[in-house]
């Protein structure tokens, strides 16, 4: 690992003057910064530790009914949270799902949502990325694949955004509260990381300095707790990442879809909200046909990159699952392993 | 600048100067304080064979920068036995035949200690295989790692139950 300067600051306006100098990063829980770092991935002249500023780590009710999530919450704190938990299913179910215990100790709000992609040929110092050296190439594009994007991808990159979190937070329209040099400002999750294009290498819309310190879901993203869940296929049962994932996120009003949110995770770039497939929904019964018709307006942009055909199947199989047990509805207590083929919860089976 | 930090260390307190700020908590345990219990797996977080508890809670220590905990408390695996007495989780480990070649077994047991504190799987055999999924065994001791965790969460269920009754 190449030596770096450590600071502590102790107050945001010192960390934002320090974090906006070049070669700077910030640390927070570390556990995918300091993952790149041993592997000379990213390679900072300074670390900026945000992890004693204070208040940033309260997770606060709002009085009009939306929560503020410190930046610094960790994700087990936030799945753990009981008030948080009920009203947004989909979200603890979700942080439930990623990385291990241990990990989910330590690894924070504002971390996950900045974490880099766990595409192979980026973290392979030998191998070709865009995203790591712009201009060098991406190997990724004709090598093991079977794992990349299938939305929104380029030919300079394929690789896809990793978060659980992130997958119900933008189906429900969370927005990222940013610290910068001028100020405070909020921009929506669903804007915050950019697509690949011809620059892979410029993943948000972040500026040097830009420091995320809260993530805030608007009141009306209760409206689903009683018909919510996440649902994600991994190629071994737990501790890995996505293959696909999907929150579904239903509003049942006397038997019909008041309204509808679904979004995808292993997918893309980016959370991949299904705006249309939404739209397609309000107004109808929930039920299996119509999830179809859903699952198929979500993917018709979609195309391989690669060996990852499967995955546009998967995805809408996904999608119809995740809805069907959303409208099942939220179950009392997330099932012991969230969304596995192997969990013993009613609706977990394939075969719907 | 190279920081020196004050850890509590299975209820010792200690000053440490740190040499590098690149150190990580797993490495000043093994290399600068000799304890050598905590394993190196594989250093990036995956097999969990380096987890311990800080301020009670089970983390990776090779993916912990030692600068960034001063003042915390850490508990390792040379901490859980009370004298020549095993902890309940490292007998039931020894009876449950939890382990083979033993150098998962120092995380496996810190990560259960952490799984217990945490109270989220009670005495289901499934919460628990899932909550204890961030340390890989090489040896698959696994039936036998969820048997010893299973035992010790029931014993301490009835326990708790006598102590209501």
């Amino acid at each position: 690992m190449k030596s770096f300067d450590y600071v502590r600051p102790a107050r945001v306006s010192d960390a934002i003057a320090a974090g906006s100098l070049p070669g700077t990063v910030y640390l927070a829980g570390g556990t995918n910064l300091l993952d790149l770092m041993k592997g000379g991935v990213s390679r900072p002249d300074r670390l900026v530790d945000v992890t004693r500023l204070a208040g940033l780590d309260r997770i606060e009710l709002l009085a009009d009914g939306g929560v503020r999530i410190g930046a610094l919450v960790r994700n087990a704190d936030l799945a753990h949270h009981a008030a948080f938990a009920r009203a947004y299913p989909a979200v603890a179910e979700a942080l439930l799902s990623g990385a291990s215990p241990q990990l989910r100790n330590v690894a924070t709000v504002g971390g996950n949502i900045l974490q880099r992609t766990r595409c192979a040929y980026f973290y392979d110092m030998a191998s070709r990325c865009n995203k790591r050296e712009p201009g060098s190439g991406c190997d990724a594009r004709h090598c093991n694949n079977r794992l990349h994007a299938v939305l929104g991808w380029s030919d300079t990159c394929i690789a896809t955004h990793p978060s659980d979190l992130c997958v119900p937070l933008v189906a429900l329209d969370a927005v990222v509260e940013i610290e910068g040099k001028s100020g405070r400002r909020e921009v929506r999750l669903d804007d915050l990381h950019r697509l690949p294009g011809d620059a892979p290498e410029r993943e948000t819309v972040l500026e040097p300095g830009d420091l995320i310190v809260a993530v805030k879901l608007p009141s009306d993203a209760q409206n689903f707790a009683h018909h919510a869940r996440y649902l994600k296929v991994r190629d071994r049962t737990s501790y890995a990442f996505a293959v696909v994932s999907a929150a579904a996120c239903l509003n049942i009003t006397r038997s019909k879809i008041a309204e509808a949110r679904i979004s995808l995770g292993g997918v893309a770039a980016k959370p991949w909200r299904a705006r249309e497939a939404e739209k397609l929904l309000a107004g109808l019964a929930p039920d299996a046909e119509n999830f179809r018709r859903a699952a198929e307006a979500a993917l018709a942009e979609a195309e391989p990159s690669g060996d990852n055909e499967f995955k546009i199947e998967l995805a809408r199989r996904i999608i119809v699952r995740a809805l069907t047990a959303a409208a099942t509805g939220t179950p009392e207590r997330i099932p012991a392993l969230p969304a596995s083929p192997f969990s013993g919860q009613p609706g977990a089976s394939h075969d719907l | 600048m190279h920081p020196s930090i004050s850890l509590t260390v299975n209820g010792v307190q200690r000053d440490i100067a740190l040499s590098d700020p690149r150190v990580t908590l797993l490495d000043l345990l093994r290399e600068q304080l000799h304890l050598t219990g905590t394993k190196k797996g594989c250093d990036r977080g995956q097999c969990g064979a380096c987890t311990i508890l800080v301020n009670g809670r089970r983390i990776n220590s090779c993916l912990a920068l030692a600068a960034s905990h001063d003042g915390a408390d850490i508990m390792t695996i040379e901490g859980v036995a009370h004298a020549d007495e095993l902890h309940p989780l490292q007998a039931a480990f020894v009876a449950h035949d939890a382990f083979q070649c033993g150098f998962c077994t120092p995380g496996q047991i810190m990560s259960a200690l952490g799984l217990i504190n945490e109270g989220q799987a009670g005495c289901d055999a499934e919460r628990i295989r899932e909550g204890m999924s961030g340390n890989l065994c090489r040896c698959g001791a696994y039936a036998g790692i969820t048997d010893a965790v299973l035992e010790v969460q029931s014993n301490l269920a009835e326990a708790k139950e006598r102590q209501i009754a």
